[in-house]
Parts: C-alpha cells; sequence; structure tokens
C-alpha cells in the first residue's frame, strides 16, 4: 500500500496547489479586469494613453453630452458647464465642469469618469483632466476645472452621440 | 400531466379569493415601442419553437414508455453494446439539430434583436437622467433643467392591510417621469449608493443604474399612456418599494408641461429671493415636519429611544447651522437635513425639499419642542448650498 | 508503519462506539452517511424558509415580516439549499457509491474525507446564527443581499454579510477537499482493469465537477474575500469611488456561479443513465457521447458566465458573444437527452420509485433547459431578467434537475446502503405528489415574470396576486409531499423486507455483486475487471 499512498498524497498535493493557483487567478482577474475593460472599453472605461497622430476628419461631426453626479457624503454643487459640444474625430477639445465647495471646512473629491455607449469609450480619451487626481476644494471655494479630450478618429461610424458622465467622490480619508 | 394542468389551474381559480384586478396575464404586457415590440416577437417566436422541441421530444419519450414496458411483456433490445462507433455517429444528430436551431432559426433573428436593443445609429431627440438611489428614482432634464425625485405614494397603511389597496397598489408615484411620444429618448442610467435597475416591461427596455459609472438605454414611445414598471435590482429593505411610473403625453402637452414645471421652479427660486417672516417659515415648516419627519422623529420630536434620536433638546439642532460666511458646519443642523447621515435612517433631502421648505422645517425645529435657538435660516441662504 | 497510521489502522479494526464513532470515523459509508443525512436535515431547513416567504407572498401586502427578514430568508434559503442540500447530497452518494463502483477499498484520503463533512456543521451553524442572534438584539439577522452577495449592497448589509463570507469561506474549503479526495479516488484507486472509458458515468460526471470545484471555488473564495478587506480594511475592489468597480463582483461571482449548476447537476447527470439501464433492462446507450457531452459542457460553463449580466451594460459584442456561447451549450445537452431517451427506447421498462423521478426529472429539467436556451437572447432577456420567469426557470433546472434527479438516486441505493427495501406505496406518492405540486408552484411563476413581476420583492401589485396564491398553495403542497420521503427513509433505515445484493433486476455494475448492506470494508482485495 505504501506507493500507492505516496501517490494520492502526490496526486491530491498537486490538486491542492491547483486550487490555491485558482485563488491567485481569481485575485489576478481584477488588474486583468482592469485592462480589459481599458483596452475594450467595458464598463465605460475611457482610454488616457496619448493619441495617435491619426489626423482629423474634418468631414464628420459628433456630439458629446456631459454629466456630473455628486455622491452621497460630499456637500459639493458639481456641473457640466455645458450641456454638449460638437466636435470633430481626432481633435483635441475642451470642456468646463463648475464645482463648488459648500462646508465650511477644505473637502477632497475624487471625480470618476464613464463613457456610454460602450462602443465609444475605447475611442475616447482623456489628454488632461481633473479627474486624474484627487481634487481639494477650500471651504466655500468655486473653481471650474477643465477636461481636453479626444475622441478617435477610429469611432464606429454608426455613432453619433456619446456621453462623458463624472461621479464626484468623496476621497479618502474623508469621513463618510 | 400538461392536459390536466390548465383544468387544474381553473379549478383553483374558482376557489381563489378573487382581488380586484384578476388578470391572470401570461405573457409580456402589450408593447409601446419598437424594442418592445420587437422583443414580443422574439419571445413568441423562441417560445413557440421551444414548445415544439419539447413536444417532440417527450412524445417520443412518452411512446417508448407506453409500449417498451415490461408489462407488456417487451424483451429489451439487444442492438445497443456500450460506445460503438455507430453510437458516436447517431448522437451527431440531436447535436447538428440543435446547431440549426440555435444559430439559424433563433440566432439571426436574435441578433437582429441586440442590435435594434443597442440602437446608437439614429441620434435621440432627447435625453433623460435617470439617477437610483435607496429607494426612489431621481428624474433630470438636462435640456430643459428640470429636476425632480419620484417616490411611491402608496400609503404605510395600504402595505400594511390597514386600509384597502388602490387600483395601482405598489405601482404608483408621486411625481412620474413624463415623455413625449414619437420621440427617441435616450435614458441615462447612474446611481448614488447601491445597484439599481430601471424596469419597463411595456417599453422593453431594463438596465442596470450603477454607483459611479453611466449607463444608457432608449424608448420611442408610440402611445400616449401611463406605464408602470418596478426597480428589478435587489437593493436593500425598500426594493419592492421603487416603482418606476412613466406619462407619455402627445407633444403639446408635454411642451405644456415643461412650461408648468420651470413655472414651478421659477416660483419657487422666487420664494427663495426674498426673505420670509419668522411666522411665514414656522408655518411652513410645521406643514413639513408633520409631513416628512414625524413618522420617525415623532409629533412632539422625542423620537423612539435606540432608534430615532430624539430632537427636543439635541445636540445637533440646538448647534450651529450654518458659519458665519453662509456655509455648512459640518455635521450641523442644516448639514444633517440636506445631506442626510450616511448608514443611517436620516436620508438627503436636498434632493426631495425645496429651499423654502428646508428653511421652514429647519427653522421650526429649532424654535419648538422646548428648543428656542431663537434664529431662523432664509430659503436664499439654503438656495446657496445646493 | 507510523504511529498515525497505525492509530489509523486500529480505529479501522475497531470503531469507537457512539458519537465518537461518528466524529472520528474515515469510513467513506459511514462518511457518506453522514453527508446524506447533513443534506436531507438542511433540504428542510432550506425548505421552511421558502414557506416563510411563500406564505409572505400568498397574497398582497405585508402580513408576516417586514422586507429586511424577507430579504434574508430569499438568499439563505438559496445558500442552504445549493451548498447545503444539493452538493452534500451529490458528495455523500460519491462517498457512498464511487469506491463500490470502481472497487476501490475505501477513499483514497480517509482522513481527508473525515475533515471535509466535520467542516460543513460549523458553516451551517456560521450561515443560521445570525437569525438566532438578532432575536437576542445582537445584529440585524443573517445576509440580506441574496445568495448572489451583489456588491455594493453587501458592502453595506450588517454583520450576517461577515458571518455568510466565513460559511462560504468553510464550505468552499471542505467542497475543495472533497473534490480532491474523489478526484485522486477516481484516478488513483480503480480496480485493474477498470479503464477510463470503462468508468462508470456516475464517476465520471463527478470527476467532471470534482474538477470544475477546484478551478472555481477558490474564485469564488477571493471575491468574497475582496468583499471582506472592502468591508472592514478599507480597500476599493468595488467601490468606484476608490478607483474599483462594483461590475467586477458580478464577473468574479458569475465565473464561479454559472459552471456551480453544472456542479451541482453533472452527478446527477452521471447516475441517471443508471437508473435508465437499469429499469429498462438495456445498457446504457451512448457511453462515448456522454462523456464527451460532459466534457464540452464542463469547458463551456466556464466561458458564458456573462449571460447573468446582461442588463448591466455589457457591449454589444460582449452580449452578442455571451448569447452564442450559452446557445451552444444546448448542443451537448441535446446529446444528453438523446442518449437518455435510446436508452429507454426498445427497453422493457418497469417504473419503481427511481425510475419515475428519473423519467420526471428529465422531462422538468427539459422545461428548464429549453427556458434557459430562449433566456440566452440578450434581447428578450432584457425582460426576463431579474422577473419571476428567472425564478421559475432556475427552479426547474435545480429543483427538477438536481433534487428530483437526487431522490431518483436516493430510491435507487437506499436498498443497498440499508439493506431493506423502501415502501414502494409511499414513494409512488411522493413522486406523483412532487411532480404535480412543483409544476403547481413553478409553473405559475413563468407567467408571473414574463407580465412584469421582478423577483425578490416581498410585496406585489394586485395583477400578479392570483398566479402568487396558487404557487403558494402549490409550495405548500410541495413542501408537504417531502415529508413522505423522510418517512420513508427513516422506515427503510429502521427495517423492512431484505434487499438482497441486487433490488432491482437490470442494475448492472460492481456494487450491486455485494451484499446489501455493503459489510463496513469492501474490496479489501482488488476485483479484477473483464
Amino acid at each position: 500500500m505504501e506507493p500507492q499512498r505516496r501517490a494520492n498524497r502526490r496526486l491530491a498535493l498537486k490538486l491542492g496547489a491547483g486550487a490555491l493557483a485558482m485563488a491567485g487567478f481569481g485575485y489576478a482577474l481584477v488588474p486583468l479586469y482592469d485592462a480589459f475593460c481599458q483596452a475594450t472599453g467595458l464598463n465605460g472605461r475611457t482610454g488616457t494613453a496619448e493619441a495617435g497622430a491619426t489626423g482629423v476628419a474634418e468631414a464628420r461631426w459628433v456630439t458629446v453630452e456631459f454629466d456630473g453626479t455628486v455622491m452621497p457624503g460630499l456637500p459639493w454643487r458639481f456641473e457640466p458647464a455645458q450641456l454638449k459640444q460638437r466636435v470633430h474625430p481626432g481633435e483635441p477639445a475642451t470642456a468646463f465642469f463648475r464645482v463648488k465647495n459648500l462646508a465650511d471646512r477644505p473637502l477632497d473629491g475624487r471625480a470618476v469618469p464613464s463613457v456610454t455607449p460602450p462602443a465609444a469609450a475605447r475611442h475616447f480619451t482623456k489628454t488632461e483632466c481633473f479627474c486624474f487626481g484627487r481634487q481639494r476644494l477650500e471651504a466655500g471655494e468655486e473653481r471650474v476645472m477643465p477636461v481636453t479630450f479626444i475622441v478617435s478618429p477610429e469611432l464606429p461610424r454608426e455613432l453619433g452621440t456619446l456621453t462623458l458622465a463624472y461621479a464626484f467622490f468623496p476621497s479618502e480619508g474623508e469621513e463618510k | 400531466m400538461s392536459v390536466k394542468f390548465p383544468l387544474l389551474l381553473a379549478a383553483l381559480a374558482a376557489a381563489a379569493p378573487h382581488s380586484a384586478r384578476a388578470e391572470w396575464a401570461w405573457n409580456f404586457p402589450a408593447p409601446v415601442t419598437p424594442l418592445a415590440l420587437d422583443t414580443l416577437h422574439v419571445h413568441n417566436t423562441f417560445m413557440a419553437i421551444a414548445l415544439a422541441i419539447f413536444v417532440v421530444v417527450f412524445a417520443i419519450m412518452l411512446y417508448s414508455i407506453f409500449t417498451h414496458r415490461k408489462s407488456r411483456g417487451m424483451e429489451p433490445a439487444t442492438f445497443t453494446r456500450p460506445s460503438t462507433a455507430a453510437q458516436v455517429f447517431w448522437t451527431t444528430i440531436p447535436f447538428l439539430v440543435f446547431a440549426f436551431i440555435d444559430f439559424i432559426l433563433m440566432g439571426i433573428p436574435a441578433y437582429h434583436s441586440v442590435v435594434v436593443m443597442e440602437d446608437t445609429r439614429s441620434d435621440a431627440d432627447m435625453v433623460v437622467k435617470v439617477t437610483g438611489s435607496q429607494w426612489k428614482w431621481q428624474y433630470e432634464y438636462p435640456e430643459e433643467g428640470i429636476r425632480f425625485v419620484s417616490a411611491l405614494a402608496t400609503t404605510p397603511e395600504q402595505i400594511a392591510d390597514r386600509a384597502a389597496k388602490g387600483e395601482h397598489y405598489l405601482l404608483e408615484v408621486d411625481h412620474p417621469l413624463v415623455l413625449p411620444v414619437g420621440k427617441k429618448v435616450r435614458i441615462l442610467l447612474t446611481s448614488t449608493d447601491v445597484i439599481h435597475t430601471w424596469w419597463v416591461p411595456q417599453f422593453g427596455a431594463k438596465r442596470d443604474a450603477i454607483p459611479g459609472f453611466i449607463r444608457e438605454t432608449w424608448a420611442r414611445i408610440e402611445r400616449p399612456g401611463t406605464y408602470r414598471g418596478q426597480c428589478a435590482e435587489l437593493c436593500g429593505k425598500g426594493h419592492g418599494f421603487m416603482p418606476v411610473v412613466v406619462q407619455a403625453v402627445a407633444e403639446p402637452e408635454y411642451r405644456l408641461w415643461v412650461a408648468r414645471q420651470k413655472g414651478e421652479q421659477a416660483a419657487q427660486a422666487a420664494g427663495a429671493e426674498r426673505v420670509w417672516s419668522r411666522d411665514e417659515l414656522m408655518k411652513q415648516g410645521e406643514t413639513v415636519y408633520g409631513k416628512v419627519c414625524a413618522v420617525c422623529h415623532q409629533a412632539q420630536g422625542q423620537g423612539i429611544p435606540g432608534a430615532f434620536p430624539a430632537l427636543a433638546g439635541s445636540k445637533v439642532v440646538n448647534g450651529p447651522a450654518l458659519d458665519r460666511q453662509g456655509r455648512l458646519v459640518k455635521d450641523g443642523h442644516l448639514d444633517r437635513v440636506m445631506n442626510g447621515k450616511p448608514g443611517t435612517a436620516m436620508q438627503a433631502f436636498k434632493a426631495t425639499l425645496s429651499d423654502s421648505e428646508i428653511a421652514g422645517v429647519v427653522t421650526y425645529e429649532r424654535n419648538s419642542f422646548g428648543n428656542k435657538m431663537g434664529d431662523a435660516v432664509q430659503p436664499a441662504q439654503v438656495k446657496a448650498l445646493r | 508503519m507510523t504511529t498515525g497510521e497505525l492509530a489509523l489502522h486500529q480505529a479501522h479494526a475497531v470503531p469507537p462506539r457512539g458519537w465518537l464513532r461518528w466524529l472520528t470515523t474515515t469510513n467513506h459509508k459511514d462518511i457518506g452517511t453522514m453527508y446524506l443525512v447533513f443534506s436531507l436535515a438542511m433540504f428542510f431547513v432550506g425548505g421552511l424558509m421558502i414557506l416563510l416567504v411563500r406564505a409572505e407572498l400568498f397574497r398582497p401586502g405585508l402580513q408576516l415580516m417586514e422586507p429586511e427578514l424577507f430579504n434574508q430568508l430569499i438568499g439563505v434559503h438559496a445558500l442552504v439549499m445549493i451548498f447545503m442540500a444539493l452538493m452534500p447530497a451529490a458528495t455523500g452518494f460519491a462517498n457512498w457509491m464511487i469506491p463500490l463502483m470502481i472497487g476501490a477499498p475505501d477513499m483514497a484520503l480517509p482522513r481527508l474525507n473525515n475533515w471535509s463533512f466535520w467542516l460543513l456543521p460549523p458553516a451551517a451553524t456560521l450561515l443560521l446564527m445570525p437569525f438566532v442572534l438578532a432575536l437576542f438584539g445582537v445584529g440585524t439577522g443573517a445576509v440580506g443581499t441574496g445568495w448572489t452577495l451583489y456588491a455594493p449592497l453587501s458592502v453595506q448589509d450588517g454583520m450576517g454579510m461577515d458571518f455568510a463570507i466565513f460559511a462560504i469561506h468553510l464550505l468552499g474549503i471542505s467542497s475543495v477537499m472533497g473534490s480532491i479526495n474523489i478526484i485522486v479516488t477516481i484516478l488513483n484507486l480503480r480496480a485493474p482493469g477498470m479503464t477510463l472509458m470503462k468508468l462508470p458515468l456516475f464517476a465520471w460526471g463527478w470527476l467532471l465537477t470534482a474538477f470544475m470545484l477546484v478551478a472555481v471555488i477558490p474564485v469564488l473564495a477571493g471575491a468574497v474575500t475582496m468583499l471582506l478587506t472592502d468591508r472592514h480594511f478599507g480597500t476599493h475592489f468595488f467601490n468606484a469611488g476608490g478607483g474599483g468597480d462594483p461590475i467586477l463582483f458580478q464577473h468574479l461571482f458569475w465565473f464561479f456561479g454559472h459552471p456551480e449548476v453544472y456542479i451541482v447537476l453533472f452527478p446527477v447527470w452521471g447516475f441517471t443513465p443508471h437508473i435508465l439501464s437499469a429499469f429498462a433492462r438495456k445498457p446504457v446507450y451512448g457511453y462515448r457521447a456522454q462523456v464527451y457531452a460532459f466534457w464540452v459542457i464542463g469547458v463551456l460553463s466556464v466561458i458564458v458566465w456573462g449571460h447573468h449580466i446582461m442588463t448591466s451594460g455589457l457591449s454589444t459584442a460582449g452580449l452578442l458573444y455571451f448569447m452564442y456561447s450559452t446557445m451552444a451549450i444546448s448542443l451537448p445537452l441535446s446529446v444528453l437527452f438523446f442518449c437518455w431517451i435510446a436508452t429507454l427506447w426498445r427497453g422493457a421498462m418497469t417504473f419503481e420509485a427511481p425510475m419515475l423521478f428519473a423519467l420526471g426529472m428529465i422531462v422538468l429539467f427539459g422545461v428548464g433547459g429549453l427556458t434557459g436556451l430562449v433566456l440566452a437572447d440578450a434581447a428578450a432577456d432584457a425582460q426576463y431578467h431579474h422577473s419571476y420567469f428567472v425564478v421559475a426557470h432556475f427552479h426547474y433546472t435545480l429543483f427538477a434537475g438536481g433534487i428530483m434527479g437526487i431522490m431518483a438516486g436516493a430510491y435507487f441505493w437506499l436498498p443497498k446502503m440499508t439493506g431493506h427495501l423502501y415502501s414502494e406505496k409511499l414513494a409512488q406518492w411522493h413522486f406523483w405528489l412532487t411532480a404535480v405540486a412543483f409544476n403547481l408552484t413553478f409553473l405559475p411563476q413563468f407567467f408571473l415574470g414574463l407580465a412584469g413581476m421582478p423577483r425578490r420583492i416581498p410585496d406585489y401589485a394586485l395583477q400578479f396576486a392570483d398566479f402568487n396564491w396558487v404557487s403558494s398553495v402549490g409550495a405548500f403542497f410541495l413542501g408537504a409531499a417531502q415529508l413522505l420521503f423522510l418517512v420513508n427513509v427513516v422506515k427503510c433505515i429502521r427495517g423492512g423486507p431484505p434487499a438482497g445484493d441486487k433490488p432491482w433486476e437490470g442494475a448492472q455494475g460492481l456494487e450491486w455483486t455485494l451484499p446489501s448492506p455493503p459489510p463496513r470494508h469492501t474490496f479489501q482485495t482488488r476485483p479484477v475487471g473483464e
């Protein structure tokens, strides 16, 4: 029976290692999912890479709409300064958002961008954005914040309108 | 058994205590958008295919069950040996039949429907933003600057069986979403807490509202009417009490409604412009308190120990509401009323109450139940904090 | 021989008496029995919960409970039924039967086997304890998010969630250890001459289930661990504000959740052909085709999870991919159905309880499978999703396909395990009442869903009242019918006509060459296959 037991134990250990590897795979799915979302625009993730010099599609117009939501726990007012903007694919454009801290103390916020429809997200690139880092507003401070973006000329033909939406979350360190 | 079944149902139905709106509806409600119509067609076709497969397959099985029994003296056939090549050959036939059904018979119309559902080719005529929060919907018309909250209108008495249930029990709201017919409406969705799902069956539209991210769906309503749906994703204790009601009206009527909404908002804004007298605020506040706050904090502000804090003698109420520059004091009285207290039943009333209502109720609370702050909050001050 | 092995050897020789025997046993038959008894007990616990729910849903309005308790009952019902009734039942059969079927003296890793089982009672306690604690004013009750535990609702949920997370960890460890044991037993301890392609189909089904469990349970464990750290240790896996994503949880959950369906069903599909062949008195048709179908389904099952989240905003390409890949599962499944019916064809059938349950399982699971095919259509899914249509669909697969299949196996093997024949009359009543009450309960739920009733709501609009009434009545009949099974099992354990080595005329396989009940130690010397 001895060799049999050793063989059993060896196979069991291999399978146990397999199970542990799968747990690792579960965690690896977190960055993989992020990378997948960036690459495909799944879940409205936008690209942040430098736009390739693919030229400007002069003849084509795309409408970009803007939207802002403030999450609970952040007493701020936040709204797009313009509801929509018509842009040529390939041409950098800048839009503005107005934000005001209504509280009596400085507060940090962090804006999370997303783009819909999902097929458009991958072709939407921000070159400069207030969402790249956390924002601190002094008590009562009001500010206009810019976002510069490029809609890629590779945007599928059937997409004429897309929406860039931000959700402003209270940032780390801020109480709930 | 399947033949007996409708009979059995009918017999039970006869014995059942009938409700006022007995419907026995067994299929999708009447579609009112092109998407819902398409979905209904696809659904009906697929159900027919599924039923046909079911009937054919189990007719063969039933035939075998009735014919090939031992009690009829059947001798078991000996033509099968385990794992012969012939068996592998025969078993590819259902495989191929289903490949045809899945990818041709069902696959092609299904492809078409998905393209219709995700239609982005045609531009939308208007945009509506829907924000879910526990447990109500906020609707926003960015182009018109209109924004309001839509909450369940059914009374707690009806839910607790203490009052007769109305015709639209649980499917009625205080402020329905109003949309024009014949226009393609792009519906943007997001949430501020957990995941909700916005669903109107007659539109064929159902999409999740996800905190932090934006989603979209669309509807082109073809018939005027009132269409009812519900939140479809479990979102906590109020999940069953978060209806969606859409009123579809003709374009001129819609324009009229928009004008009226704008007028009301302008009146409210005007209310915020002028300075209110203390008595006006107290009167306004008393009404709002009775309607909104007394459920938890009780009529005399005594609260319910262990569940809802008392306002009488409360530190928050008897503390500052605003600082000298008119900014919110952290965890101060006005902050609580406007922004709520996360993790508790105290919600943010910023979205549901107007400037004068908030100013009134805060002034009222600070000067009632034995609280004697003596100060008042003006609607204009509240407006500045939005 | 080491001292540990010596002690083990002695334990084998003279089993301790009373409860100590069950606590320390490493005998596969004892452990199998414990799994089956635990499963039966949990089946009634989970059933009782859902009867409370159906009582609340009997008519519109809230009569019995607050929505919080309602949400807890539906979620815990699902967790109990899936993790503590269905899966342990299948593991119980595996413990009892696989060594007998493949001519092994015991499971390959007997002590691991003991631990796998004894993790279950603590897990059940953890999951259910918050209900009791809430009675004493501690916490707000059990997990209230439904069994899917979607973030951020599960991040917001009370202490019951933490209990559920630890319960899932224990259950996961138990299933992974059990699975490893089964794989090692099947791969290493087969009787000489039994090649893999001569393996009984039940062992094949379990082999696939075990591999899938080892692959996907750790992903679930990882996902709930991320939930735990999000809740208490400031991580942001599922919080958009911290750079996370709530939809990620859904992907992780369903990466486990979809294979889980086949994990539960493969053991049943494994022994179904044994039963059909026994009562049709004909060999299994298409053995090889069935093995291949298992493999194809197993592989497909891990790449189709997205059809559970089609309304979450997948891209058009994603919707189409998940739609077509999901539809593709019907291809190998149709092969299984074909083989089952071909096994019956021109046989000499008799209809004892195992056969009735197996046939009932096939027909009703057919409804579940076909509605699954319809559900795969992404556009129509927007209507079905989160509605009672889905509730009906997965009860046709998991109750009809799962529980009724388990019942078939139970009646099939009870005489072998106890040495007594069960009461056939009681069993026939059990089947017919179950079949009728099941349809009465769940058929109306298809219509409710189509008419627009969302799932997981404690109260509903008036137009849904009639079908809900019917469904509740059906549920109570269904619950009552299961008491007949309990009575029958207890009677069968305590006595009854002797079963003989082979109570079923047409049964084939090594297990039927042994006496009933089999002695404590079997196949100490390996049988030699043909």
